[in-house]
């Protein structure tokens, strides 16, 4: 096992964009160590820039001050995969291809590719649906083909932003539940954002509330749940339904907030 | 008895007989002299000089003359105007140092820079390939900078965080995703270049099917004129029959 402990450290990051309309801070001064092996959660109200910070860390975006580092185990291994919240697998590659897109960009050979992707396509039961394309699957298909992908490109961290989000409740619970399963397979780092706080109580080793706009840490909540856990079952515990109370009072005030900014007609990002 | 068709095949049978019908109507219109056949000519006469340039092989080989100088032109129009198109729409310096340029120069149509084509590459081969070529390198540089520029952010998005290189980022993201608007800019350009061709074998030709159609205007033989005029539709069909087959080829992803 690793002898790194801190597998995310997050060192006084903010984030302003420019626009026309002058600078609009996104996010200001987040301080965060994410241990390895943890499921970590980032809720808050929408256009509190928690994408914003999961672009930083996947670098797709810069921070305009402060640093992050993702210690990484050996120099071969990418630092981040992410599980994008829209249809994000490529139309014109089908699902093997898809899953296997990782690997091949970092030159590994087809026929170990392949193996690999076969390996998480039949994970998320889609091995009848190998050669399929995008166009041929449903929604919630298409989304557990993005997150194989990601778990197939064995990446130190994992990303996740609102993965589950535009998918129907059915399909959303199911995904969770296939989820947790992967993940506990693989346990790894993850960073996991979403607006719901039933998913992210559900997954999650902690949860991190963020202010509204401009957004910052405002509360981090250890979720002691026991795992392996079985979603239909630990939401009727007392436990879940104290954290969910705790997590809702924070939130609340912040949703609220985030509210009065958008009549005054502040302009925000999510 | 009642007969029971579905609109389907009424549909079809229509669409075969309103063809027949015309010609028939023009055999009628030849045959009462009520038009001049001198300059319209009548199906009948048409199949008669058909014949005999089918069966001599000068038909085939006029057609086999122009079939080269399109695909050549073609080829030597669509690579560049593929492979720029995509430069053009992956980075913002090649655009904006190239569209000025191709924007101002896209409308000059492209007959006007016939002579100074001939001027150039003289009266050989070089020349009617070349007018060929630009005229399917513009629709084909549009449509694919079109295509790269309305492929959803997402994908690149997702080339990124998987650390996909420059090469990478062509191969696996723009082009297949520009596929669908390269290919409705080779449609476009094959129209092109058979206007092109036509043009091209007017001036300094001894073949070709343009050839053949100028050289009947010369000698005032309606009916040769009139089957190279065929002979480029049946090209055209062809052409775009082949066009069909390679999209659905490369695109099973559109269904």
């Amino acid at each position: 096992m690793s002898q790194i402990k801190k597998r995310i450290v997050i060192d006084a990051v903010s984030k302003i964009f420019q626009t026309p309309q002058g600078n609009v801070p996104a996010i200001t001064d987040i301080n965060l160590k994410i241990p390895n092996g943890e499921f970590f959660s980032i809720v808050g109200p929408s256009g509190c820039g928690k994408t914003t910070l999961l672009r930083i860390l996947a670098g797709l975006e810069t921070a305009s001050s402060g640093t992050i580092s993702i210690n990484s185990r050996d120099d071969t291994r990418p630092l981040s995969s992410v599980v994008f919240q829209e249809q994000s697998i490529f139309p014109w590659m089908n699902v093997i291809d898809n899953v296997a897109y990782g690997l091949k960009m970092r030159g590994i050979s087809k026929k170990q590719r392949y193996e690999t992707a076969t390996y998480y396509i039949r994970m998320i039961g889609l091995e009848k649906f190998m050669k399929a394309y995008p166009c041929q699957l449903s929604g919630g298909m298409k989304q557990r083909v993005s997150v194989a992908r990601a778990f197939a490109n064995d990446s130190e961290i994992l990303l996740m932003d609102e993965p589950f989000g535009a998918l129907d409740e059915q399909n959303r619970i199911i995904l969770q539940q296939e989820l947790l399963e992967i993940w506990d397979r693989t346990k790894k780092t993850t960073v996991f954002i979403t607006h719901s706080i039933d998913e992210a109580l559900c997954v999650s080793d902690r949860i991190m509330i963020m202010t509204a706009h401009p957004g910052t840490i405002k509360a981090i909540i250890d979720i002691d749940l026991p795992r392996p856990r079985d979603i239909a079952k630990i939401r009727t515990t007392l436990r879940y339904n104290e954290l969910f109370q705790l997590i809702w009072q924070s939130l609340r005030e912040e949703v609220l907030k985030g509210k009065e900014q958008d009549i005054r007609g502040i302009q925000h990002f999510s | 008895m009642k007969i029971q068709m579905n609109n389907l095949t009424i549909l079809r049978i229509m669409s075969i007989l309103s063809p027949l019908t015309l010609l028939l109507l023009w055999e009628l219109l030849a045959r009462m002299n009520a038009i001049d056949i001198r300059l319209f000519s009548s199906p009948y006469f048409i199949m008669k000089a058909f014949l005999p340039l089918l069966l001599s092989g000068e038909l085939l080989y006029h057609t086999a003359i122009s079939v080269q100088r399109i695909l050549l032109g073609f080829a030597v129009g669509a690579i560049p105007g593929i492979v720029i198109g995509i430069a053009m729409g992956l980075s913002p310096w090649v655009r904006s140092s190239l569209e000025p340029m191709i924007n101002a120069t896209y409308p000059i149509p492209k007959l006007a820079l016939m002579p100074l084509i001939l001027l150039i590459f003289g009266l050989g081969e070089t020349s009617k390939i070349f007018t060929i070529a630009i005229g399917v390198f513009y629709l084909v540089v549009i449509n694919t900078l079109t295509g790269v520029l309305n492929i959803d952010k997402i994908y690149l998005d997702v080339a990124k965080s998987f650390g996909a290189n420059r090469r990478n980022f062509y191969l696996t993201v723009a082009l297949p995703g520009a596929l669908p608007m390269i290919f409705a800019g080779l449609k476009l350009g094959m129209g092109m270049a058979l206007i092109l061709i036509v043009a091209a074998e007017l001036s300094a030709a001894q073949a070709g099917i343009g050839w053949m159609i100028w050289r009947a205007y010369d000698m005032f033989d309606i009916e040769r004129m009139f089957v190279a005029l065929i002979m480029l539709s049946v090209l055209g069909y062809i052409f775009s029959l082949i066009l069909d087959w390679l999209e659905r080829l490369a695109l099973p992803w559109k269904q």
